[in-house]
């Protein structure tokens, strides 16, 4: 079986500012990681490997740092990496970066299955795996919380707001994977002095074969425009004073006055 | 397709098993505020089979046209046969704006018509409305909410966007109101390679924290287990419900569906008073829209203050049994 | 940032360890110095194949230098000194079998070492303390060609959690210490008496205890290299234990440092952070400058003792002048956080507890200055 999983690197932190001079991100300080959700799509991957045996290729997009994440995806216990790197890739949106997903999983050929992170920690759109299956034209199970092969089925569990579904996709095809689904394992330090002798391959767009025009920015229909942080509204807050009991008293004639008792 | 050849605001009106919840509609009320702007009509976008009927409902919410797309095979979503027939139908109609919820199941599917379609797609829209310059944009949360973006689709249509469910409310029902009804008929083949074998549905254990109107939420400060008794009681006494911020469902002391906030639910209540929560830029963007904030904290300077109705710099554990013992005095 | 260079394999396995301290080691620090000895964190060492990092391959181990342990236990000391000196103890005892084991010893004992079995160093004895010379404990020749123990040890680290135990004896009372040699004892070995766990200041994540010997029975094959060379074998092993105590140092400056770098950035006195004042911002150049020192001087030594050179004179350097501060550090950290400092509740408390412990062990203070003093005025 040939598994690809793809990877994305992004800054490792939630509680990102921007520069207040230039309204960009501020990365000064930030480290950047493995996508935490891709973590666990590479250890769904090895873990199918090890049940079922064949090949886990990781792939990641990016500028050539990016190749830090691929190292770990082969320290992980990956066999392969591919990093998929050229400037005309920058300022992709999802679908000019679905589309080079797509060119490099076309590329390398033979695939039974292609696991995603459910979405990326920085963009938190969720949409890059089912674009690189509407791509490829192969059947999605996205939000998977459990996963299995079955007679050339992918067979997963994914909730949803009715509750949990149990489905079956023919393989090859395309898995999008919650934290849910299991606890990525640590890069051993004897697995980290291995990955660095598996074959790391790069690509550019030539070598992908992929059209200029349907690659970063001048593939992507969309554009932010800008970036801002979340401005509260200011109220005015009542405070309760006083000890305890006072408080209270204070606090209750709140909840009266609001019809709650 | 481009600008010039586009026109309508087209709602993706999900159901599922016959039936609609309220995202649709809420995005159908959001559909008739952005049609105030541009003056394009709004229309539903029902697919499925035996669920004409969901039209009225629809147009009570304010679909001026409903399409209805009816075939056997779309009578349960499997991803290729909805992003085909919807496919179609845009390449028919060119709607220069298409809204899905941000449910699972739109999710799933938006992302693959924008690819048929080679349009632009914006993911989890907490707000939609126009810029200065008149464009259209989608407000989205970046890095778990800490950033906020504008995204614009300037040149392709139709500009897609999934909405976040329960950031715009549900407009009142106008059962006056018809709408145009568009019977679209569709050759469709099953998706041989896909099928959903079983649903283990929710069991519902009382109100969602979704649908409460009253909250009553715990964070990090919360220092037992058994305090949180102390919070059910209190909600119990005023009618609400009990929620919390993340630290609580990572300490493994309440069900994630209780969770307020960016990785778990947006909330919208009435009421919601907060005890030991600081408010992270995530927890705030998950309930902010609340229409009466209180917060309870021993840090004078928790972030929640700033958004609070009302407020106490105290330690909830000795506030709470005295505001318990107050209100059951009162009641007596 | 330095110049100091780490290879591809080091910078990664620092990032792995880095991330592992973060998730696993950080959050259990707190619940170590109120319950003792983590199994689980053991579990967890064991899986992320960190126990036999220090080992080659050949026996399961992760094939790392001196350089890649020391990174090891600098991380994980950012997290927990305890976990990181239970590392550093358990290391001790099993490079020596490493270093001075026959080829059936090394075959026996290093991949159980690398599997994660746990190994206790015992030298120190309750009337001796600094003068480990002056070891009572004595083995003499059993009948049967095995060797027969008695004696006790205190203050052994890792005892009553180690599966195995390399213990110093006198095999020959009257040759001073060429009259000591070291033997590896099973844990269930009959003989083997393990007391209660000492009720420490700090360090209280590292398992603790005397240990007595009584007619303990040895096979002949007990005894771990030459006899009458034990002493020597200890003391070049506190060499590199030294080294790993420079690197607890650093990993527990910084993890206070930076507590009360959040904590002044954050607590507003006179309408400004705390941060602000020069009369705090003077305690963080200090900090931030003599942690420099100490990581340089630990990772130096490291790579002195992965390139084979003596370091007796550097690591006992190192690790007077990294105990030293870091028990300074903790201090004026607490300072920094104020009524917060002596709190539990902020962790800089325990610190402080745990640094003190750095000008103890593997040598006091006052045995280091002796042997650096002598040392630096014997040189020409």
């Amino acid at each position: 079986m040939k598994i690809l999983v793809f990877v994305k690197q992004v800054p490792d932190t939630t509680d990102v500012k921007l520069d207040p001079k230039t309204g960009n991100l501020n990365r000064e300080g930030v480290q950047s990681i493995m996508n935490p959700l891709d973590c666990n799509a590479v250890e769904a991957a090895l873990r199918l490997k090890e049940k079922h045996g064949g090949t886990v290729v990781a792939i990641s997009m990016g500028p050539p740092q990016a190749d830090d994440v691929l190292k770990k995806a082969l320290a992980m216990g990956c066999d392969e990496s591919v990093l998929l790197s050229d400037r005309a890739f920058g300022g992709a949106d999802t679908l000019a970066t679905g589309y080079v997903l797509s060119k490099a999983a076309e590329k390398i050929g033979d695939y039974d299955l292609l696991l995603f992170g459910r979405h990326a920690s920085d963009g938190e759109t969720a949409q890059t795996g089912p674009i690189v299956a509407a791509f490829l034209g192969i059947p999605q199970i996205t939000l998977a919380e459990s996963l299995e092969i079955e007679d050339g089925w992918a067979v997963a569990k994914r909730s949803t707001e009715d509750g949990t579904e149990t489905v079956h996709a023919k393989l090859p095809a395309l898995v999008t994977v919650c934290g849910e689904i299991n606890e990525p394992r640590y890069a051993t330090p004897i697995n980290i002095m291995r990955a660095l002798k598996k074959p790391r391959q790069v690509l550019d767009c030539a070598g992908l074969g992929a059209d200029p025009a349907k690659c970063g920015s001048p593939g992507s229909p969309s554009v932010t425009k800008h970036l801002f942080e979340p401005k509260h509204e200011h109220v005015d807050t009542v405070m309760f004073t006083g000890d305890a009991d006072e408080a209270a008293k204070q606090f209750v004639d709140m909840l009266e006055a609001q019809h709650l008792i | 397709m481009t600008k010039n050849e586009s026109k309508g605001i087209w709602v993706f009106a999900e159901q599922r098993s016959g039936k609609l919840d309220r995202t649709p509609l809420e995005l159908l009320g959001k559909a008739q505020e952005l049609k105030n702007t541009t003056g394009e009509e709004v229309t539903a976008v029902l697919l499925g089979s035996g669920i004409s009927a969901l039209a009225d409902t629809l147009a009570a919410h304010g679909a001026d046209k409903v399409i209805i797309a009816e075939h056997e095979n779309l009578a349960s979503y499997s991803a290729r046969p909805y992003q085909k027939v919807l496919s179609e139908l845009c390449e028919k109609y060119k709607p220069s704006t298409f809204i899905f919820g941000a449910t699972a199941l739109g999710r799933d599917l938006a992302p693959r018509v924008m690819c048929s379609l080679g349009t632009g797609l914006t993911a989890d829209a907490v707000d939609l409305g126009f810029d200065d310059e008149g464009a259209f944009v989608q407000t989205t949360p970046a890095f778990g909410g800490s950033l906020l973006a504008h995204i614009a689709i300037p040149e392709l249509r139709p500009q897609m966007v999934t909405v976040r469910a329960h950031v715009f409310d549900v407009p009142e029902a106008d059962e006056s109101k018809k709408a145009e009804i568009i019977r679209e008929s569709v050759e469709i083949e099953a998706d041989p390679d896909y099928k959903v074998v079983e649903l283990v549905e929710k069991v519902n254990t009382g109100v969602s924290i979704n649908d409460a109107d009253v909250l009553v939420a715990g964070g990090r400060g919360i220092k037992s287990q058994a305090d949180l008794d102390m919070l059910r009681e209190f909600a119990s006494l005023i009618g609400g419900e009990l929620a919390c911020s993340r630290p609580l469902v990572d300490e493994g002391w309440l069900d994630h569906s209780l969770q307020i906030g960016q990785s778990g639910t947006t909330v919208k209540p009435k009421f919601i008073i907060n005890f030991g929560i600081s408010g992270s830029v995530q927890y705030i963007v998950g309930m902010q829209k609340s229409e009466k904030i209180v917060t309870v904290n021993t840090y004078d300077r928790a972030d929640l203050f700033e958004i609070s109705h009302y407020g106490a710099v105290m330690d909830y554990s000795k506030l709470l049994p005295a505001v318990i013992a107050e209100i059951k005095r009162r009641k007596q | 940032m330095s110049m100091f260079k780490f290879t591809e394999e080091q910078l990664m396995i620092r990032d792995m360890v880095r991330e592992f301290t973060k998730n696993e080691v950080e959050p259990r620090d707190k619940w170590m110095d109120e319950n003792g000895f983590d199994y689980e964190l053991h579990q967890k060492l064991c899986q992320a194949g960190l126990m036999g990092i220090h080992l080659d391959e050949k026996y399961g181990g992760g094939g790392g230098d001196a350089v890649t342990s020391i990174i090891v236990i600098h991380e994980i000391a950012k997290g927990s000194a305890s976990a990181a000196l239970f590392l550093d103890a358990n290391w001790l005892a099993a490079d020596l079998i490493l270093h001075h084991g026959t080829e059936a010893q090394k075959d026996k004992y290093l991949p159980q070492a690398a599997q994660g079995k746990i190994f206790a160093f015992g030298l120190t004895e309750a009337s001796g303390g600094s003068d480990a010379a002056a070891i009572k404990s004595t083995v003499v020749r059993a009948e049967d060609g095995g060797w027969i123990m008695n004696g006790g040890k205190a203050w052994i680290t890792n005892s009553g959690v180690a599966d195995y135990y390399v213990i110093l004896a006198k095999t020959d009372p009257d040759a001073g210490n060429k009259g000591i040699s070291a033997f590896i004892v099973p844990k269930e070995t009959e003989g083997l008496f393990i007391g209660k766990f000492e009720d420490k200041m700090g360090m209280r994540g590292s398992a603790t205890c005397e240990l007595s010997f009584n007619d303990m029975h040895l096979p002949a094959d007990a005894l771990l290299g030459e006899l009458g060379k034990g002493f020597k074998y200890a003391m070049e092993a506190l060499d590199g234990a030294r080294i790993s105590i420079g690197a607890i140092a650093a990993g527990l400056s910084e993890h206070a440092m930076t507590i009360a770098k959040n904590y002044a950035n954050e607590r507003i006195c006179f309408g400004k952070p705390i941060g602000k004042f020069q009369g705090i911002q003077f305690k963080f150049a200090d900090m931030a400058a003599e942690i420099r020192a100490m990581e340089l001087m630990t990772y130096d030594t490291a790579a002195m003792k992965a390139a084979g050179m003596r370091h007796t004179l550097e690591a006992a350097e190192t690790k007077l002048f990294a105990g030293t501060h870091c028990t300074q550090i903790c201090l004026e950290c607490q300072q920094v956080l104020g009524g917060n400092g002596y709190s539990k509740e902020f962790h800089v408390e325990r610190f402080t507890r745990d640094a003190k412990l750095l000008e103890i062990g593997e040598g006091t203070n006052e045995i280091l200055r002796m042997l650096i003093g002598g040392t630096v005025l014997a040189q020409k």
